[in-house]
């Protein structure tokens, strides 16, 4: 079954860079020697059934998780082991599945919690309140409506997020990611939830965040991945199973049986290769 | 040109925050010298208190941590004072409350590390431990910290040129609230900047603060430290006030009623702070007073003020969740659309306060009516 050759790790360009990457938790092996890229510019998404490994492998790539073996590079320079925290100064910024906004914080602060990669004004500077860190607050808060003009939520900037309909949130989780002007866009199931007007909101979104921005993401809704990605990789049992354009992907006989089971895949694939209602 | 004032006055933190500091210490001056002695001897408590809640509610409703070891805070700081204030060191009062602030974030630090660490009750085990093991060394050290006794602090003297009749009492409330007034502006100036918005954002999700680029628990280290340090200068105020320093001002029941004064006056706001110091210095005397109008017996009357705290605590919760602070912000609410509904053509919507009371209240101050 091994269908894939080692792949070299990308070499000065930007990018991300996964390679043969393990991962076992006690006995249960849930990454076992993935290799995945992504490059500036590309959408990728990683797909696959539930227990696949797609969010141990967005963990890995954010400090949560430590592999056993493989490595990962991000521009060039290892990312292996980097503390959560200093991904956004590496230009990384993650959403969270469902909506991770803070409670407690209005819609905007939430968003400037997110630009504060900028922040510059230290400690004593906001203990005296002096004119330095208010100036940083007010460059932070430029940014922050930046984000959320981008995503038309100029309206509800100081509202708490418990108030707002499940896809504003969204919006203003995306927003609150999008505020750290990241590289690499990682979006942990960006279309739960939503409905086709918001989804195909969504689509234009992801496609619109810039030819210098690598964006990956999971997502269980096959249109969606299919319309938004420029590639996807497939995930079943800690394995990569195919990687490639979205088209030869979902008609790849085993990307279908993972999805569907081997009968399935047999009365299916009479038709039209359909793994749209494959909800994982 | 009004209006351009305005709008230079709410964009800097400094300029709020000195107008707070001005206008309560001009209110403060003016009340102290018109009331007796003994009330300015009860506005000191009240100042001195007010620096350990003050530091505590920040802690608590920003930050989301618990600590019940604040009184052992106060001790390191009361203790520091009286060693920094007496013969062989002999500095004066203000430099010996900055060393008394120094040592306690110096004890903070690694209690705040370790804090960090810990979550809900286990923090509060931790703390509580603290604060019950820390007074003991006194006990353990004899020699150096005066046992069971504790050090005798000498009153501060006012400076001359305030007169030669300026009473004590005044004094003392007069530093006490200065050390108040402190207090007041750094956490204001921490709880409106990018630092109290991290304590928010690791309060309200630890896992999405984090990947915002936040170090959440050097954030829980830096609030826990802060907060240690208010109470270290609460702590070196009882000992100039009280004049002395002793085991028995540092209970562990003092723990608790601190607990209990910042959850009565409104977790999270700086104004439930001042509510809570009224309340811990106000409540003993009501129910001191109320059991000898009662001739109860000793045995009841000293136990009358715990019981009290508990009853105001579980009434409190009840009436107010979010405290006293919370329940004037509904009392302003309510009177402001009364208000508006009055001068409103249509028929006042008696729905209106109601449904307000009943929303869950954005805290203006710092937003740490956190459920």
């Amino acid at each position: 079954m091994e269908t894939r050759e080692p792949r070299e790790p990308l070499t000065g360009a930007g990018g991300l860079s996964v390679l043969d990457v393990v991962v076992s938790f006690g006995g249960i092996r849930a990454l076992e020697g993935v290799s995945v890229e992504v490059s500036p510019g590309e959408v990728l998404g990683v797909i696959g059934p539930n227990g696949a490994g797609k969010t141990t492998l967005f963990n890995v790539i954010c400090g949560f998780v430590r592999p056993q073996s493989g490595t990962l590079s991000w521009g060039g320079k290892p990312l292996t082991g980097v503390h959560p925290a200093r991904l956004a100064s590496l230009g990384i910024a993650r959403t969270l599945q469902g909506v991770g906004l803070f409670g407690g914080l209005t819609v905007l602060e939430n968003v400037m919690v997110g630009a504060q990669r900028f922040r510059r004004a230290r400690l004593p500077l906001a203990m005296l309140g002096l004119p330095w860190s208010d100036a940083d607050e007010r460059r932070l808060r430029d940014r922050a409506l930046v984000a959320l003009g981008r995503l038309g939520c100029e309206d509800v900037v100081d509202r708490l997020p418990g108030t707002l309909p499940y896809a504003v949130q969204k919006r203003v989780a995306l927003a609150r990611a999008l505020a750290c002007e990241p590289e690499l866009l990682m979006l942990d199931e960006p279309a739960g939830g939503l409905d086709a007007r918001e989804l195909s909101e969504l689509g234009d979104l992801i496609g619109s965040v810039g030819s210098s921005v690598a964006v990956m993401l999971v997502d269980h809704h096959m249109d969606f991945v299919v319309s938004v990605c420029d590639r996807l990789v497939v995930l079943d049992f800690g394995r990569v199973i195919a990687d490639g354009d979205p088209s030869t992907v979902r008609q790849d006989p085993r990307v279908l049986e993972a999805y569907l089971g081997r009968e399935a895949v047999q009365d299916d694939a009479l038709r039209s290769g359909g793994a749209e209602d494959a909800h994982a | 040109m009004t209006s351009k004032l305005v709008g230079v006055f709410r964009g800097s933190t400094l300029l709020r925050s000195l107008a707070i500091v001005l206008v309560a210490g001009v209110v403060l001056i003016v009340v102290t010298d018109s009331v007796s002695s003994y009330r300015n001897l009860q506005i000191a408590y009240g100042a001195y208190y007010f620096c350990v809640l003050a530091g505590l509610t920040v802690l608590a409703g920003a930050s989301g941590q618990i600590s019940l070891g604040q009184g052992a805070f106060m001790a390191v700081g009361g203790y520091t004072f009286a060693k920094l204030n007496a013969s062989p060191v002999g500095w004066s009062v203000f430099p010996s409350l900055s060393g008394a602030v120094a040592a306690s974030i110096l004890i903070g630090i690694p209690v705040g590390v370790a804090a960090s660490r810990l979550r809900g009750p286990y923090l509060a085990g931790a703390t509580l431990a603290f604060a019950v093991g820390l007074p003991a060394l006194a006990d353990k050290f004899p020699a150096f910290f005066g046992g069971e006794n504790g050090l005798i602090v000498n009153p501060p003297i006012a400076p001359p040129w305030l007169g030669a009749n300026f009473q004590l009492e005044r004094w003392e409330a007069w530093v006490a609230c200065a050390g108040a007034l402190v207090v007041v502006f750094v956490l204001y100036n921490l709880t409106h900047s990018a630092v109290g918005r991290s304590w928010r954002a690791v309060r309200d999700g630890e896992i999405a603060a984090s990947l915002s680029g936040l170090r959440v628990g050097r954030q829980q280290a830096l609030a826990f430290t802060i907060s240690a340090s208010c109470a270290g200068l609460g702590g070196g105020l009882l000992a100039a006030v009280t004049q002395v320093a002793s085991p028995g001002a540092f209970p562990l029941q003092l723990s608790l009623t601190l607990l209990a004064g910042v959850v009565i006056g409104g977790l999270g706001s700086l104004a439930g702070a001042v509510w809570g110091a009224a309340l811990l210095v106000f409540l003993p005397n009501w129910t001191t007073d109320i059991a000898g109008s009662f001739s109860l017996s000793s045995n009841v009357s000293h136990n009358l003020p715990i019981a009290v705290y508990g009853l105001v605590l579980i009434v409190a919760m009840l009436v107010w969740p979010s405290g006293i602070q919370g329940g004037v912000r509904v009392i302003k609410r309510g009177a402001g659309s009364a208000i508006r509904s009055r001068r409103g053509r249509g028929s006042a919507e008696p729905a209106t306060a109601a449904s307000e009371a009943t929303e869950p209240i954005a805290d203006e101050e710092m937003n740490a009516s956190h459920p």
